[in-house]
């Protein structure tokens, strides 16, 4: 895999990276940072969001319940599952994507720095503002590639050179070098895997503090998902990385934390209800996880 | 190929079957068929075409752009300016009025309404709305507006405008339907408020499909008669005063010369005709051009 950019990646917020040291030698290891511990030590400011309870409900229809989990700073936490385990369902509570769901009900809380994403004083607008998302099949505008990196700073008025953020958001998603004589064009010449690319540079110009990644790579060939992979431990360094996948490699591979979400089966009403089964460290996950169920799905058992 | 055809289970199947004379004789029939349609549907538009052409080439001379109606029909002479200016003045207010009107109400039905009680009920209504006859709008302008303030263009434009806004309404909610849901999920996702996520986004992806649609509703007003007819009367000069006094349009003065037994009217007529048709046929190449550049300015 060829690195389009050896530029260090511009860090305005020094303070959010103390180390400063580009920790790109642990790619392919399942857990990066070895620093971690348990819940109860982090102190608070390290944990981005705090989920307490959360059950969803689409309607009548209750599609995950009791998830409680803990998202640290600078770290890439993966939800993985079987098909209709709530797993993105969940994710979209992080950036209120659910409001959106004609019937979708949200109980339980979402802190974020402490703050409950669903409390009514809470605008979702501002929320998107602070929480990136990047879709499961690519979704640039029917725009130039520098119109749609410049779309959500132009949104916010950022006073900014948008050359600048332009460049730097593009050089940030290793996709300049690719089309920095092509700016002007249509972003629907790209590739799958450029679109995609394309799609979290347009996510982070706006600087959020947190990406959500809804399985970006399925729609994409091995090549591209491993540049987007790559992409994602280069990132984490900036961003807090929350990703969705059906692909159990890719969560080994890029995932600090795992979380493995099941369904279970109401006996009275046959209805399918996504549950938060076990969540720790990717390691241990797929080493040593402690409930039979992740064991049978991480070994290819069950799902 | 010789041992192909000796093979004895395989060697007739693979063999294009050409040789059979029953699906020979059909296939025939069929392209036959296929382009006869074609041919029938073809000839009599450009008959229509190369007879108006034929007929009211000889109308447009530089007069006949500038001058006004003759005070008698009868005798050659004399332009058809009122009535080209009249055409363009009732089509353009017409438009004013209903594109705003029809874009907005559309964004309504499908950004806002949904499937909503409110929004099913205007839906129908605009479909009621496609079907009514063009002479019914005229006779509810005649009687909401022209019995009170009199023949003028404004009344016109009124009518016209009636019958543009339900095509309007109707092909824009389509384009709008064609606008992915995608693209509205990465707005929001970007912190993009609704209002703005149509603006910058919903109407942009659709802006051609849109105008192609207007400009649809705009030509087939352009050439309405029967709304006219009792709306904005007959007038012989200019007169840009839309909401005052008669005007004339093209169409009206062909619905006029044509009847008349007097060959310099029914020329007349004629070059009424081809004025019109013109007319249309810019409005339409310019749709195409506004929709095809947007269209490349955004799949460059």
């Amino acid at each position: 895999m060829t690195e389009p950019t050896d530029t260090p990646t511009p860090t305005e917020t020094a303070d959010r990276d103390s180390t400063g040291i580009d920790d790109r030698a642990d790619v392919g290891l399942a857990v990066a940072d070895g620093s971690t511990t348990e819940a109860e030590e982090i102190p608070s400011s390290e944990i981005v969001f705090d989920v307490r309870d959360l059950n969803v409900h689409y309607g009548d229809f209750l599609a995950v319940r009791d998830v409680n989990l803990q998202v640290r700073q600078h770290e890439i936490t993966a939800f993985i599952g079987p098909s209709g385990c709530g797993k993105s369902t969940v994710l979209r509570c992080f950036d209120r994507m659910n409001d959106l769901i004609e019937g979708a009900r949200v109980e339980g809380r979402v802190l974020y720095h402490g703050v409950d994403l669903y409390d009514e004083r809470i605008d979702p607008v501002e929320v998107r503002k602070r929480i990136g998302m990047v879709f499961q099949k690519p979704n640039p505008f029917p725009k130039s590639i520098y119109d749609n990196i410049a779309f959500g700073p132009r949104l916010s008025g950022s006073r900014e050179d948008l050359d600048d953020v332009v460049e730097r958001a593009l050089r940030q998603a290793a996709l300049w070098d690719e089309v920095k004589d092509r700016l002007k064009k249509s972003a629907m010449g790209l590739s799958g895997g450029q679109q995609q690319r394309l799609c979290i540079a347009r996510a982070i110009a706006v600087e959020p503090e947190v990406i959500l990644m809804d399985e970006p790579c399925s729609a994409l060939d091995p090549i591209a998902t491993a540049r987007i992979e790559d992409l994602m431990h280069e990132l984490k360094n900036e961003y807090t990385i929350l990703i969705v996948t059906h692909n159990m490699q890719q969560a080994a591979r890029v995932s600090d934390r795992t979380a493995f979400f099941t369904t279970e089966v109401n006996s009275q009403s046959d209805a399918r209800t996504g549950r938060l089964v076990e969540f720790a460290e990717t390691r241990k996950i797929f080493s040593a996880p402690d409930d039979e169920r992740t064991e049978n799905y991480v070994t290819g058992r069950f799902g | 190929m010789s041992d192909l055809l000796q093979h004895p289970d395989t060697g007739d199947l693979l063999l294009r079957d050409t040789t059979r004379r029953s699906r020979r004789v059909r296939n025939r029939l069929a392209t036959i068929w296929m382009a006869g349609s074609l041919v029938v549907a073809v000839v009599p538009l450009a008959l229509v075409v190369g007879y108006v052409v034929a007929k009211g080439i000889g109308q447009l001379t530089p007069d006949w752009f500038t001058k006004d109606l003759p005070a008698v029909t009868r005798r050659a002479g004399g332009g058809m300016g009122p009535a080209i200016v009249g055409t363009l003045l009732i089509t353009a207010v017409a438009a004013a009025m209903a594109i705003p009107l029809g874009v907005l109400g559309a964004i309504y039905l499908h950004e806002y309404g949904g499937r909503g009680r409110v929004a099913r009920l205007i839906r129908f209504m605009a479909d009621v709305m496609t079907g009514v006859p063009s002479i019914v709008m005229g006779l509810f302008v005649y009687t909401i507006w022209t019995i009170n303030r009199g023949l003028s263009a404004f009344g016109g434009a009124l009518a016209l405008g009636c019958l543009m806004l339900p095509i309007i309404i109707r092909s824009t909610e389509e384009m709008l339907r064609l606008v992915p849901d995608e693209l509205r999920q990465a707005s929001y996702a970007l912190g993009n408020r609704k209002w703005r996520t149509i603006v910058t986004v919903v109407l942009p992806a659709s802006f051609g499909g849109i105008t192609s649609g207007v400009m649809l509703a705009i030509a087939r007003a352009a050439g309405e008669t029967a709304p006219l007819v009792f709306t904005i009367g007959a007038a012989r000069k200019l007169n840009l005063r839309i909401f005052d006094g008669p005007s004339t349009a093209l169409s009206v003065q062909i619905f006029g010369n044509a009847q008349t037994p007097f060959e310099a009217a029914q020329a007349r007529a004629w070059g009424a005709a081809l004025t019109l048709v013109a007319i249309v046929f810019v409005l339409t190449i310019l749709a195409r051009v506004i929709s095809a550049r947007v269209a490349r300015r955004h799949n460059a």
